[in-house]
């Protein structure tokens, strides 16, 4: 079934995501990593949508580009942030507290 | 695709606007106003007069307040929903609603200070915080997947904000985002769950998805959505393995933000965790349950232990509001079961009100105290009792409060947590109990500490000069002692609130 493989396709670009988030130490490619898994619901949404015939999921799935674009503006300007006081935007040089 | 769109748009034309009951949502729209109105006339005043925002801002709580309370004497029993059950005021969500608006009231009092002082973008703090407020305002009528998520955000996106206050400090900036990356990933995982739970019910009204996942008759796709939905409150809520975050972000914002993350948005996080386990999950406690229980088990275990060591006293509340987070989860574990699925509710509620009195309340306290001595050390608050007695009394009821001694609020919270899981009456429960009874006991070590500093040790540096709190803390002092003594010592103003049962029938109908 067509839905099936949106799910399927979700799931992966989900684990992706997830594995970028742990692995990588790049502030920015955190961020395009949580974007994946926001994506991938995004997929889910629309694919259930589909399979249940309503339009309910279409609906959350606008909701949920619309903040994550908010989400996002937050972030870069955090990354922003770090970067003028560090010069660098690489997560395991934020270690100063601890404990 | 083209047929569901064209099918939509054919029902179009006979759509009509959902009936608004202004009254119900009148709380929500003074803080919208509220909101416009600080921020307008933030822009339009000088640097000398931004100290009104505080008051200004304190004034559009106290009005949102009005509302609730003319709602609560209109309610009478009866739940008012609007579009079509998505969004209800019921008596829980109305003793929530004023918990918090209160909850905002006084971290602008001991905000106030430390924002002048520091010169830090004081309206737009205060913006940004009743932005959040509004957010907590809105979770607890949420009644549908997509409110809870947009609540969500609302009150999650200004607090990274506020975590990152000071600019210039690098720690502060990494307080921030840390708080911000766990947060986003955090309720990701949380949208992922949802969007499995929406495809399997087909629908994303909470009444209507609890009407359909049931014990036994789950399968693998309901489970993995409620098991990433609860990860993602977990993280709000801090509990272990999840928790990372919290003891660096408390200890890296400012104190007034670390007052409300530990308070507010803790609370409207376990507000979220009960209507979702009350209204969308009510069957499926054979999911929730045992996750529960191993995230309370493991949240007051190891929150408690880190506690111990640290000397940093805010580190140390930190620590301890993940080990307070433990035993106000620790009742929703068995929420499920038929005997305690009352009293856990009351439980949860009563502990979130006392928990906010006496946490609010020893943060007022390092404030006031660290504007003297400049240090957030354990140690600097050595020979309190000599040079502040007042604060130093204060401060005695909150540490007592917190370890649970009675007759003060802490210990009502705890008896009625204990209450909740004995009432469930099976073995898992006996043996949170023991958990639970042996982490109090651990608990009092670290509160005792403090206690011991404060009135048995000499001031460190020797200066015993009196401290004068600014007005708005003794104030904040004020309303936190007197809440957490009143709830012990007259415990039945609030067990009432236990008597929310209706939550479910409410939502049920």
């Amino acid at each position: 079934m067509l839905a099936a493989n949106f799910l399927l396709l979700a799931a992966v670009l989900f684990c992706i995501g997830v594995f970028g988030v742990i692995a990588r130490r790049n502030a920015v490619m955190v961020l395009m990593s949580i974007e994946l898994v926001l994506n991938s619901v995004n997929l889910n949404l629309i694919a259930f949508a589909l399979m249940n015939d309503d339009v309910d999921g279409q609906v959350f799935a606008l909701f949920v580009i619309g903040i994550a674009a908010a989400e996002v503006g937050v972030g870069l300007a955090m990354v922003l942030l770090i970067y003028r006081n560090r010069r660098s935007i690489s997560l395991d040089e934020l270690s100063e507290l601890k404990g | 695709m083209i047929a569901l769109l064209s099918s939509a748009l054919a029902q179009a034309d006979e759509w009509v606007s959902p009936a608004i009951d202004w009254h119900a949502i009148a709380p929500e729209l003074i803080l919208v106003i509220g909101i416009n109105l600080v921020l307008l006339i933030d822009l339009n005043i000088g640097e000398s007069k931004k100290w009104t925002m505080a008051t200004l801002s304190g004034f559009v709580v106290l009005a949102a307040f009005i509302p609730v309370i003319t709602l609560g004497l209109e309610l009478d029993g009866v739940p008012r929903e609007m579009f079509d059950g998505r969004y209800v005021i019921d008596e829980y969500a109305l003793v929530l609603k004023a918990f918090f608006l209160l909850v905002a009231y006084v971290i602008i009092l001991i905000s106030q200070n430390e924002l002048e002082e520091g010169g830090y973008y004081q309206g737009e703090f205060y913006v940004l915080m009743l932005c959040s407020v509004l957010g907590m305002v809105m979770m607890t009528s949420s009644r549908d997947l997509v409110s809870i998520f947009v609540s969500l955000e609302l009150l999650s996106i200004p607090a990274y904000m506020m975590a990152a206050w000071r600019k210039r400090s690098s720690v502060s900036n990494e307080a921030g985002v840390k708080y911000y990356l766990l947060g986003v990933f955090a309720s990701a995982i949380m949208l992922f769950g949802m969007s499995y739970l929406y495809g399997i019910t087909g629908t994303t009204k909470l009444v209507d998805i609890g009407a359909q996942l049931t014990n036994g008759d789950l399968n693998g796709l309901a489970v993995v959505g409620i098991a990433f939905v609860l990860v993602g409150f977990a993280f709000k809520v801090s509990a272990v393995p999840f928790h990372t975050w919290a003891p660096d972000t408390y200890e890296g914002a400012p104190t007034p933000v670390t007052a409300f993350l530990s308070v507010a948005s803790k609370a409207a996080g376990f507000v979220a965790l009960v209507t979702l386990v009350y209204t969308a999950f009510p069957g499926a406690s054979d999911v929730y349950g045992p996750m529960i229980w191993v995230m309370a088990a493991l949240t007051m275990t190891v929150g408690n232990v880190l506690a111990l060591r640290q000397s940093n006293i805010v580190r140390m509340l930190a620590y301890s509001s993940v080990s307070q987070g433990g035993f106000i989860l620790m009742p929703l574990a068995f929420a499920g079961d038929p005997n305690a699925s009352g009293s856990a509710l009351n439980a949860v509620v009563v502990y979130l009100l006392v928990y906010a009195f006496m946490n609010l309340g020893a943060f007022a306290v390092v404030i006031a105290v660290s504007r003297k001595t400049n240090s957030g050390e354990i140690s600097s608050f050595g020979g309190l009792f000599n040079y502040a007695p007042g604060m130093a009394v204060a401060m005695t009821v909150f540490m007592a409060s917190l370890a649970g001694i009675p007759p003060l609020g802490g210990w009502f919270a705890k008896f009625n947590a204990f209450k909740a899981v004995l009432d469930a009456g099976n073995t898992p429960a006996y043996v949170l109990a023991c958990i639970a009874a042996v982490n109090t006991v651990i608990s009092a070590a670290y509160y005792f500490k403090v206690l011991r500093t404060v009135w048995v040790d000499d001031a460190p540096d020797g200066n015993t000069a009196p401290i004068n709190p600014p007005q708005p803390i003794v104030a904040a002092l004020a309303i936190t002692v007197i809440g957490t003594i009143v709830v012990g010592v007259y415990p039945r103003l609030v067990a009432g609130f236990g008597e929310l049962s209706d939550l479910a029938g409410a939502l049920g109908g």
